[in-house]
């Protein structure tokens, strides 16, 4: 290994803190275990006893929602385009309305009968094999490049740090690996504590000092402007009015969609009670405001006169470039850790599936409580190890255009997923339709254009442009609807709370 | 109450009432002062509905 460009004074800060939260991974196996402690259980392990208060759920969503992938795609986007890339800020505030209105209902349909997934809910509901196996599916396929995805947010640090080759990742990974496996849940909603206040701090010093030295936010968004006037296009501090629709669409789409996912719901699931869901849909939009100042990154990265190969090295030369090599690296062991606490919660919520929604219906259905924990921890290190795979042999462009079209498949779960908590009418039948016309018009629709977010059509000479997802949920509701007009109404009530 | 859960909805979707540079705050232009603002004032409106569901002894 060529060792001249390596960067020690922030390589020893950053293998102190992941070395602190090896430790922590290890130990957390042992924590707020509790007198309800079922012992060898998927409860345990997949849900950390079912037993996080606001501020665990708090540190947990909240680490795992905003992952390690965010803090440096997002500016990498503002970077490139400006306005456009800020539909993440409508997108994670809108999220909490929804959460508020869906979630406490989707708690205690889970908690009452002991579910543990999404899948789990879908099939107590309606008892039906195949609708429960496409929501697994779904989300097991959707979670795998969201995982890669995070994988590639540790690589950047890591080039950063001015390491080469691939055994750093190799090696942060064995490790994430073998702790989530022996600590389960609790091992990310531990060292999502140290994560979370590392990044706040990251970031707010970054929102301070940076601005401070390039001449205050004026100048930022100047600068940028400047940038965008040269760069022409589909750029600049405002959208253009043909953005709009994508802007708004996306930024909805992908609200409806986040707590879809098996990790993001793995947090709903482990909380206490409905008001733990209910207090950290008013406080985790504190992390909305941090999304937003490290959004701004981008921007800064024009006033600082940042150069980059690609736009993914944005935030990481930023800091290399405006800040001493210590606190460079306390920023890029926030942003590794940032990476695994999501790809922890994410191998943990697939791993749940895998062994609830697979396993036990088609392999062995009698199986234990210990043993459901036993399968779930052993899937765990093999999705982890896909992952892997994924990312050292496939290009990466193919983990980015795969979690495009995961995001569109996910969403195509909500109607299956949250409609039977608030009205009955629905058959598990007619929502199987439209969760496949949904996912093959997406997915079709997604190829069609190249793999782009958002589709275009002319209506009357006009143009308009929609966020994929949402097109394929309209298509996979109203499919839904005229179904169940077909083969009748369902004959279950709605889920009574 | 619960209808007062769409107002950042509105406030957010409909883009072309924000998409502007002026009036400008502390060096921010309006279309990000305005998005970032929405962030504690949707806190607040989740927050009226919570306690209201509290006090109506929501499960």
């Amino acid at each position: 290994m060529d060792t001249s460009n390596i960067h020690w004074s922030a390589l020893w800060v950053f293998l102190f803190f992941f070395a602190l939260v090896t430790v922590m991974g290890f130990l957390a196996s042992k924590w707020m275990a509790g007198p309800s402690n079922k012992g060898a259980h998927l409860d345990e392990w997949g849900l950390g006893g079912r037993n996080f208060g606001t501020w665990i759920t708090w540190f947990l969503v909240g680490g795992d929602f905003y992952t390690a992938y965010t803090v440096i795609a997002v500016p990498a986007l503002v970077y490139a385009v400006g306005a456009y890339g800020f539909f993440a800020l409508p997108y994670t505030i809108l999220v909490y309305p929804i959460v508020f209105v869906i979630m406490p209902k989707l708690w205690h349909a889970a908690h009452k009968a002991g579910h543990v997934t999404a899948a789990d809910v879908v099939w107590g509901r309606y008892r039906s094999r195949p609708l429960e196996f496409a929501v697994a599916l779904t989300g097991v396929v959707a979670t795998m490049p969201y995982i890669a995805l995070q994988l590639i947010g540790m690589e950047v640090v890591i080039k950063a740090l001015g390491l080469t080759g691939e055994l750093p990742l190799l090696a942060a990974f064995v490790i994430l690996a073998l702790y989530t496996y022996s600590a389960g849940l609790r091992a990310p909603a531990l060292i999502a504590f140290v994560k979370d206040v590392m990044i706040y701090i990251v970031v707010l010093v970054a929102v301070i000092v940076v601005p401070a030295k390039l001449g205050g936010y004026g100048a930022v968004f100047s600068s940028a402007r400047d940038a965008f006037a040269v760069k022409g296009g589909a750029t600049g501090l405002t959208l253009k009015p043909t953005q709009f629709l994508p802007f708004a669409t996306l930024a909805l789409g992908s609200a409806l969609a986040a707590f879809m996912y098996p990790h993001t719901l793995t947090g709903i699931f482990a909380a206490k009670d409905a008001n733990t869901i209910r207090k950290n849909a008013v406080f985790l939009p504190a992390y909305t405001v941090l999304l937003g100042l490290i959004a701004l990154l981008g921007y800064m990265a024009y006033a600082a006169g940042v150069k980059v190969q690609t736009n993914n090295d944005v935030v990481p030369a930023l800091f290399n470039g405006l800040f001493p090599g210590w606190f460079a690296g306390f920023a890029f062991a926030a942003i590794a850790i940032g990476a695994l606490v999501p790809a922890a919660v994410m191998s943990i919520g697939a791993s749940n599936l895998f062994t609830r929604n697979f396993w036990k219906p088609y392999v062995n259905p009698g199986i234990s409580h210990e043993g459901e924990a036993k399968v779930a921890k052993v899937v765990s290190l093999v999705v982890k190890f896909g992952a892997l795979v994924f990312i050292l042999f496939l290009p990466t462009k193919f983990a980015l255009d795969l979690q495009l079209l995961g995001g569109v498949w996910i969403l195509q779960t909500f109607p299956a997923l949250v409609f039977g908590l608030f009205v009955g009418w629905f058959g598990a039948r007619a929502l199987l339709c439209g969760w496949a016309v949904g996912i093959v018009g997406g997915s079709w629709l997604a190829f069609a254009d190249g793999i782009k977010p958002v589709h275009s059509f002319i209506v009357g000479g006009e143009t308009y442009t929609l966020y994929t997802g949402l097109i394929a949920l309209g298509l996979n509701v109203a499919v839904a609807v005229i179904a169940n007009l077909i083969f009748g109404k369902s004959s279950q009530p709605a889920l009574k709370h | 109450m619960r209808l007062l859960l769409l107002l950042p909805f509105i406030g957010l979707l409909w883009v072309p009432f924000y998409n502007a540079e002026l009036p400008t705050l502390f060096g921010f232009p309006f279309f990000y002062w305005y998005q970032f603002a929405w962030v504690p004032l949707t806190s607040l409106i989740i927050w009226l509905v919570y306690r209201d569901g509290v006090k109506k002894g929501v499960q």
